[in-house]
């Protein structure tokens, strides 16, 4: 699995819903992950990945990590991940 | 109903070993927050706290209380005994089968846990020490604490996250104002200054890396700090009989539950309490003169009180001061509240404000006057002490120079 599939697996598992149905444009709002959501969420994407998330939720927009819609969550993690490598 | 006041106060925390030690600390707006030093620490992302220093429990209690005594009952105990000290008060007969204590802690033992699932998990051990479940029960302290006093009546933990002591400090005051108690002793402590501790916290992602900034823009979370804070409520008419020193009385105290999320505070629940415990107290709002505020230093919560404030007090809210002593002492959890009261005391009784110290810049969804850096000498004679709790529980008292 790519590391795309792997994120929006995790994501559509906090979601309830399906892999299909979490598209790259949606946000997080979209999807109906809240605040306590999106801390589980990087959580479990730390987990998979072994990496760490420059995610500060006490102030999530002033983050050096973008959350804005799943594209961008994606792209996120696959550039920490290839930095890992 | 009778009239309530406090005849002593003790303290240990990051700013002092003692209540005038922690004064002068606030009025010097000094800030107890540093790098963090115990085991593991390099393994954690958020490394600063606001730790006791320069504490070497063994020179104050023997082996056998070391057994059994957990950081957090050792804080418990010191502040106590500075208390009741102050307060005179040697409890004997009626007054100790009828006086009790009341005392605020989220994780009680929590070092003790982790000391001990530590060995038999990471060392691999089979065996822990017999008084590990005394140790680290969040009554531990309550109890000990009665024992040494020989305080036999009303005796219990509240635990309440962020508003324990709070929770704790109104009961208390509760009990005393209807005659149930002559005397209570009361507030909270709190130790999680430990690996899992931090760790803990750590998860939730709301801790700052660098300091506590409350009310200021561009602050980035909570500092944890450790420490206890325990006073004597006494009923008025035997405190005055005495000739026993007032250092003010508490009037009034609400609490209230957001019922909405279990971390995301709610600018209504905050309103109900504040809002209560001026009725409560029976006063008006333009009484208030100083507020000493939850103020955590996370986005969420600071808005959230400033705006609740501007709810209750209207116009009055632009002619208080609110401040947060969490910039300087951190966030002591279970036993916040108890040393914030130490604030209080000092605003209606010395006639100084502690200051919010590390205060950068104005945050406008925080425009109150929230005596940034440093302390200020006001004449008020009503302070509020807010608690708003994870979990969504909050507790708000109010005290009066007398």
């Amino acid at each position: 699995m790519s590391v795309k599939d792997r994120v929006i697996a995790i994501i559509a598992e906090q979601a309830v819903l399906e892999p299909s149905d979490v598209t790259m444009d949606s946000t997080l709002e979209d999807l109906g992950i809240d605040s306590l959501g999106l801390v589980e969420s990087i959580f479990a994407i730390e987990e998979e990945f072994d990496i760490a998330v420059p995610f500060n939720a006490n102030e999530p927009t002033e983050s050096d990590f973008d959350i804005s819609n799943v594209a961008a969550i994606v792209a996120g993690i696959e550039k920490l991940v290839a930095e890992q490598a | 109903m009778k009239r309530v006041v406090i005849t002593g106060a003790g303290t240990i925390n990051a700013l002092g070993h003692s209540v005038p030690a922690t004064l002068e600390a606030m009025r010097e707006g000094r800030c107890g927050i540093g790098e963090l030093e115990f085991r593991d620490v390099d393994r954690l992302a958020i490394r600063i706290g606001a730790q006791v220093r320069n504490f070497d429990p063994e020179t104050v209690f023997n082996r056998q209380q070391m057994a059994l005594y957990d950081r957090f009952t050792q804080f418990t105990l010191i502040a106590a005994r500075e208390a009741i000290a102050q307060s005179g008060l040697v409890f004997e007969g009626e007054l100790a089968a009828r006086s009790g204590v009341v005392l605020g802690t989220a994780g009680g033992g929590v070092s003790t846990w982790d000391d001990n699932y530590r060995s038999v998990y990471e060392d691999g051990k089979n065996r822990v020490h017999p008084f590990v479940v005394p140790k680290l029960m969040n009554n531990a302290a309550a109890s000990h604490l009665s024992m040494e006093f020989n305080l036999k009546g009303p005796t219990f933990t509240v635990s309440t996250a962020c508003a324990s002591s709070n929770h704790a400090m109104s009961q208390a005051f509760a009990m005393v104002r209807s005659g149930m108690a002559p005397a209570m002793v009361t507030g909270g402590s709190e130790s999680m200054l430990c690996f899992g501790g931090v760790k803990a916290w750590e998860g939730l992602r709301v801790m700052s890396k660098d300091a506590c900034r409350p009310f200021s823009l561009g602050r980035n979370g909570m500092v944890q700090g450790e420490g206890a804070g325990v006073f004597v409520f006494e009923e008025y008419e035997r405190a005055t009989a005495r000739g026993a020193e007032i250092l003010c009385e508490v009037i009034g105290f609400a609490m209230s539950s957001d019922a909405s999320d279990i971390v995301m505070p709610s600018k209504q629940g905050a309103s109900r309490a504040i809002a209560g415990a001026l009725a409560d107290a029976q006063i008006n709002r333009d009484e208030v003169g100083y507020i000493n505020a939850h103020g955590t230093g996370t986005a969420a919560n600071d808005k959230t009180e400033c705006a609740a404030v501007a709810d209750v007090f209207g116009h009055h809210a632009d002619r208080l001061m609110i401040s947060s002593t969490k910039s300087m002492h951190a966030h002591l959890i279970g036993g916040t509240g108890a040393v914030e009261l130490l604030a209080c005391i000092m605003a209606v009784r010395d006639g100084v404000i502690a200051p919010t110290i590390g205060y950068e810049e104005p945050d406008p969804e925080c425009a109150l006057d929230v005596v940034p850096n440093e302390a200020r000498d006001a004449d008020v004679s009503v302070a509020l002490s807010n608690a708003f709790a994870f979990g969504g529980l909050n507790a708000v008292l109010a005290v009066r120079r007398v």
